[in-house]
């Protein structure tokens, strides 16, 4: 069967954010030889010098809006992408820089920078789809790398990606973890979690820390009552729903059921 | 259920150590067998492949119930004395995840391969209880049926070699004698053992169920059991079955569930339900798959991958346009009724054995004994005793 004429663009883009998620592309290392083959890198500042100018077929974006430039530079972006897909928690849920949401920003900034007057930023971090349309978001705070190829291999193929929006606790099932809840009386996010990381904190013995947002029905209030009854305080409860993804609906009512 | 009622045994009972128990894990391996049974990780007993009697619990036990196991130390050297844990023989039989098929994109076409199973040739599952025998042969009617058996069940399940385990310790959260599927083992097995723990001995009564039972059994040069040991081995039996941690009134519990779908136990219920799905996770008996169809970056290969999948995901009851069950009620409701109402309807049996790893492994301890309880209690007159179908 013929294949397209030409391999579709890929563009790379960077808000704020960490690079991490960025990275889990080079970091492909089995896949990346076959990633470079079937598209076209044609924007990439973290990879090569070479950019080539729009329009791009698949645009990744990482990270969240915090500034009035970003603001302008996400719809430049949109205009020019075909498919925009979002990756990571900054990009789908305002990211860990979203915790200024519930706070004064200027007292931050008066703080935390010697020259206040320098710095311009927006009093939220907010989603890209806060934005702009988006076509496809890929949770992960970082995201996982096996779903990275498989988000980029349906789009080349002109399928929907497999990413399951079930909980945590399938994978861990699948995995044969013994729950971490259950019987160790550890706290864990993952039944009102995003599956996605392969259970990997409850494969060591950890709970949840949940990375990857909400899941698809997420009971938090009936999760919270055991959280409790394992010996987290309200403060506690708040705060593990207020990290990578405390701008996600779910999580944010729960967190701010919790503020003391 | 006594072990006297096993199916005809060629030869009486007889009588096992542990060092016999450890010749008859020596004799499966050196059969072909990868032999699977129980041992201790991460502070609990789960099912792995198994080098000799070594990597049996001994002396270990657990505690359990709703959404709590704490792994325990017994003060005797035990090697099965301990209730089920988190996995099942489902693991094995029916594996999380299976690649179905493969295909490759050639010049103007594509081939299509089957994917082998990657299972070794035969399992032997040392320790399978009562409650597990019963779970197996539910499975074996929805995956192993006379219509299209399902291939990789099949091939697994065949020629599975299984040494029962009668259950000398109820668990918190067990009710196989609600369920009449235990505590012990009615047929099914190859060998079925009954640990005596006393001060001076301890020993396994060992009746066979099969002609190669019999064979392998006769390998560990056991002794005969007298009497005395097969009385004792039943009086085990009876003491289990007297400590059930659950009960289960099942009169008329089909007509009871399917005529309350609007009781308002299903709201309450659905405000704790978390739909994470380990319930059906850890279900014995729960069957359901999804299939995903993937292709590789180059765009070469697809693939056919199936795995667990849950009646409590979103897109377990996906039709075009959206979930049929969105709600949390809908979901929890359709298990439960599943499990011990239309199950009956569909395979003949209960969808439930009573092995409690639902209760036990649910992160907010949903039991399914209290919901039942709770419906049955607190329903219109007329219907509460039930009884009248003849179904369990
Ligand atoms: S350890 Fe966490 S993710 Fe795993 S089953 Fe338990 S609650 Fe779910
Ligand atoms: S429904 Fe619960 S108790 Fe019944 S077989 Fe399944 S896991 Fe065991
Ligand atoms: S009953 Fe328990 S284990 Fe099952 S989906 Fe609900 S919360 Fe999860």
């Amino acid at each position: 069967m013929a294949r397209a004429h030409r391999k579709p663009r890929l563009a790379v883009w960077k808000f704020a954010s960490c690079d991490g998620c960025q990275l889990s592309l080079l970091d492909c290392e089995d896949e990346l030889l076959a990633v470079a083959g079937a598209v076209e890198i044609a924007y990439f500042p973290e990879a090569s010098r070479a950019m080539v100018r729009g329009p791009y077929d698949i645009s990744l974006v990482e990270g969240s809006v915090t500034t009035p430039h970003d603001a302008e530079r996400i719809q430049a972006i949109r205009r020019q992408s075909r498919h925009l897909v979002t990756i990571g928690a900054c990009a789908t849920a305002g990211g860990i820089q979203a915790l200024r949401n519930f706070r004064d920003i200027t007292e931050f900034v008066s703080v935390v920078y010697a020259r206040p007057d320098y710095i311009e930023t927006l009093a939220t971090s907010t989603p890209i789809a806060h934005h702009v349309s988006v076509d496809f978001e890929l949770r992960g705070c970082p995201i996982s790398k096996a779903q990275l190829v498989e988000v980029l291999s349906a789009f080349i193929a002109g399928r929907k990606p497999v990413t399951p929006a079930h909980s945590v606790c399938i994978e861990c099932k699948a995995r044969g973890n013994v729950c971490v809840t259950v019987a160790h009386g550890t706290p864990c996010l993952g039944p009102v979690t995003h599956a996605g990381c392969g259970a990997l904190c409850p494969s060591y013995h950890r709970g949840c820390y949940g990375c990857f947002g909400p899941m698809e029905s997420p009971n938090t209030r009936s999760l919270s009552t055991r959280l409790a009854a394992l010996g987290m305080t309200a403060g506690d409860i708040g705060r593990v729903y207020r990290t990578f993804n405390a701008l996600a609906d779910p999580f944010r009512e729960e967190s701010e059921a919790h503020d003391t | 259920m006594t072990i006297l009622d096993t199916p005809p045994s060629p030869t009486p009972a007889r009588l096992l150590d542990t060092n016999g128990v450890g010749r008859l894990l020596d004799a499966l391996r050196e059969g072909g067998y990868e032999v699977i049974g129980p041992t201790v990780r991460d502070r609990a007993i789960v099912y792995d492949t198994i080098g000799n009697v070594a990597d049996l619990p001994a002396g270990w036990t657990d505690r359990q119930d709703a959404g709590q196991y704490r792994l325990e130390r017994r003060d005797d050297h035990a090697l099965f004395g301990y209730a089920v844990g988190p996995h099942s023989w489902k693991r094995y039989l029916q594996p999380p995840a299976t690649t179905l098929w493969r295909a490759r994109r050639t010049d103007d076409s594509f081939e299509v391969e089957t994917v082998a199973d990657e299972a070794p040739s035969r399992f032997a599952f040392v320790g399978v209880r009562a409650c597990e025998l019963h779970a197996m042969r539910i499975q074996d009617r929805v995956l192993d049926g006379d219509q299209e058996p399902d291939p990789v069940y099949h091939a697994r399940r065949n020629d599975a070699f299984i040494v029962a385990v009668n259950c000398a310790q109820a668990g918190g959260t067990c009710f196989c004698v609600s369920m009449e599927t235990g505590p012990g083992a009615d047929g099914g097995f190859d060998i079925c053992l009954t640990e005596l723990v006393e001060p001076d001995r301890h020993v396994f009564v060992a009746v066979s169920g099969s002609v190669r039972g019999q064979e392998m059994l006769d390998v560990t040069e056991p002794a005969t059991a007298g009497p005395d040991d097969v009385r004792k081995a039943e009086a085990v039996v009876e003491r289990t079955a007297a400590s059930m941690g659950r009960s289960l009134d099942t009169r008329g519990i089909h007509d009871l569930l399917l005529s309350n779908p609007e009781h308002p136990r299903w709201d309450d219920v659905a405000a704790r339900c978390l739909t994470c799905a380990n319930c059906t996770m850890v279900c014995p008996t729960c069957f359901c798959t999804s299939v995903d169809d993937l292709t590789d970056v180059s765009g070469q290969v697809a693939e056919r991958v199936r795995r667990w999948d849950s009646c409590f995901t979103m897109e377990h009851s996906y039709l075009h346009g959206g979930s049929v069950r969105a709600s949390a009620r809908s979901r929890y409701r359709q298990w439960l009724t599943h499990k011990l109402a239309t199950w009956l309807d569909q395979f003949g049996t209960s969808g439930c054995v009573g092995c409690g790893r639902c209760i036990t492994w649910c992160p907010v301890g949903i039991d399914l004994t209290e919901e039942v309880r709770a419906i049955r209690d607190t329903q219109p007159t007329g219907t509460r005793s039930g009884g009248s179908d003849g179904r369990t």
